[in-house]
């Protein structure tokens, strides 16, 4: 089971979520930290990290002795990250995306794989929960092809819960693609609500089961919910503006350990959604 | 000789297009004769990334020594300098003005680019 917890909005409360969820199920989980640009789910779950290794991606060198110039390479290159003036070769290795075809095309063989670092990916733990996240390095564009390393770490033995990065474009897709579930946190404002609109128009492209947390439940106005029922998302958890609540966030501890109350109300999400995961997928299997 | 310059028409009466990569047209003029080619570089306009790298390879192709343009940034200047191509940076009026103050050598080479990359 793959949960990604989505928003299209920014600062819905996705961390909160995603890892109040995760301690909230303990051990048969696994907490996936997708929002590579910006990782901050350690900082609630505070796993003990064990391993962190460096993660490229590949890129073509051009062995120049073997090269003729024949500009195949900067021809099927979309990305113009090779470029060919005269007898002269470039690579932009920054504007690479790591799709081979310059090397598949080369009819001289002169182009080898070398790699441009993407970030980090780290290993940790924390009562059982197995924690890996994913860290962009500084300048690089490109969080995709990390997001995917991250994901492939997973365990297909645990709960999956993702954290993904919000928006609606690349970093999001590949953190919802091929999940089981798509768990959108949202709030109750016209921000939010525009944005969530995005999300929600994204995944049903990808045809995954969708619901939805509506957090600062109280406050803004009522067209989120309005929108959910005309759009039959299922409203799985709401999370009211609570002061006790912003504090615990605020001091990076968990709502489901300092407010005990809340660990049923997390564990009763899952089982929603475990529960709506799999009568989908039934249905559509009904529909083959 | 021919000269490469950045142009929001097609004619030698037309604006320089201070772009370099997302120029509209790149006219490839012969500053003694007068005689031009209009290059639509419109493919460019749209990439998505290296428009710059593109139209340098472009302006290459045709045989430009030279090209004048108003920005030009680290990729383009790097391709047109591999390619042995001259850039003069912050260009302006119309492109006829651009090739009589390069024949008059009113103009002063880039050693660098004077733009920085789009990311």
């Amino acid at each position: 089971m793959i949960i990604s917890v989505a928003s299209g909005k920014g600062g819905t409360g996705k961390t909160t979520v995603a890892t109040n969820m995760a301690l909230a199920l303990g051990e048969k989980v696994e907490l996936l930290d997708c929002d590579v640009e910006e990782p901050n789910a350690h900082l609630f779950l505070k796993p003990q990290i064990t391993r962190t290794e460096k993660v490229e991606t590949p890129i073509p060198l051009i062995d120049l002795e073997k090269c003729t110039a024949c500009r195949k390479c900067s021809d099927i290159c979309r990305f113009n990250a090779i470029a060919v003036v005269g007898k002269k070769v470039l690579v932009f290795p920054e504007l690479c995306h790591s799709c081979g075809g310059c090397m598949v095309v080369c009819p001289e063989k002169a182009i080898v794989e070398t790699g441009r670092e993407l970030g980090t990916i780290s290993y940790g733990h924390r009562n059982g929960i197995r924690f890996i996240n994913g860290r962009l390095r500084v300048g690089e564009a490109m969080s995709p092809p990390l997001i995917r390393k991250v994901r492939a770490a997973a365990d297909p033995e645990r709960v999956t819960i993702i954290d993904a990065p919000p928006g609606t474009s690349c970093p999001v897709i590949a953190a919802m693609n091929g999940a089981d579930f798509i768990l959108m946190v949202t709030e109750p404002t016209p921000f939010g609500l525009h944005d969530l609109r995005l999300a929600v128009g994204a995944v049903r492209v990808l045809g995954i089961p969708c619901g939805l947390v509506v957090n600062r439940s109280d406050i803004g106005d009522q067209k989120v919910f309005a929108y959910a029922e005309s759009e039959g998302l299922p409203i799985l958890m709401t999370i009211p503006f609570d002061r006790r609540i912003a504090e615990i966030y605020s001091r990076g501890k968990a709502i489901v350990e300092e407010m005990p109350e809340w660990k049923e109300r997390f564990v009763d999400l899952y089982r929603k959604i475990e529960a709506l995961a799999t009568s989908r997928s039934g249905a559509s299997q009904c529909v083959k | 000789m021919k000269i490469a310059v950045t142009s929001a028409g097609t004619q030698l009466e037309s604006e320089v297009d201070p772009r370099f990569g997302r120029a509209r047209y790149i006219l490839i003029v012969d500053p003694e004769t007068l005689a031009f080619e209009a290059l639509d570089n419109s493919a460019n306009v749209s990439a998505f990334q290296g428009s710059g790298i593109s139209a340098a390879t472009m302006v290459s192709d045709k045989g430009a020594e030279v090209l004048l343009t108003g920005y030009c940034g680290p990729k383009a200047y790097l391709t047109l300098d591999a390619a042995g191509i001259k850039v003069v940076s912050d260009i302006s009026g119309t492109v006829m003005d651009a090739v009589n103050a390069f024949k008059n050598g009113k103009v002063t080479y880039a050693t660098e680019a004077n733009k920085d990359s789009h990311w």
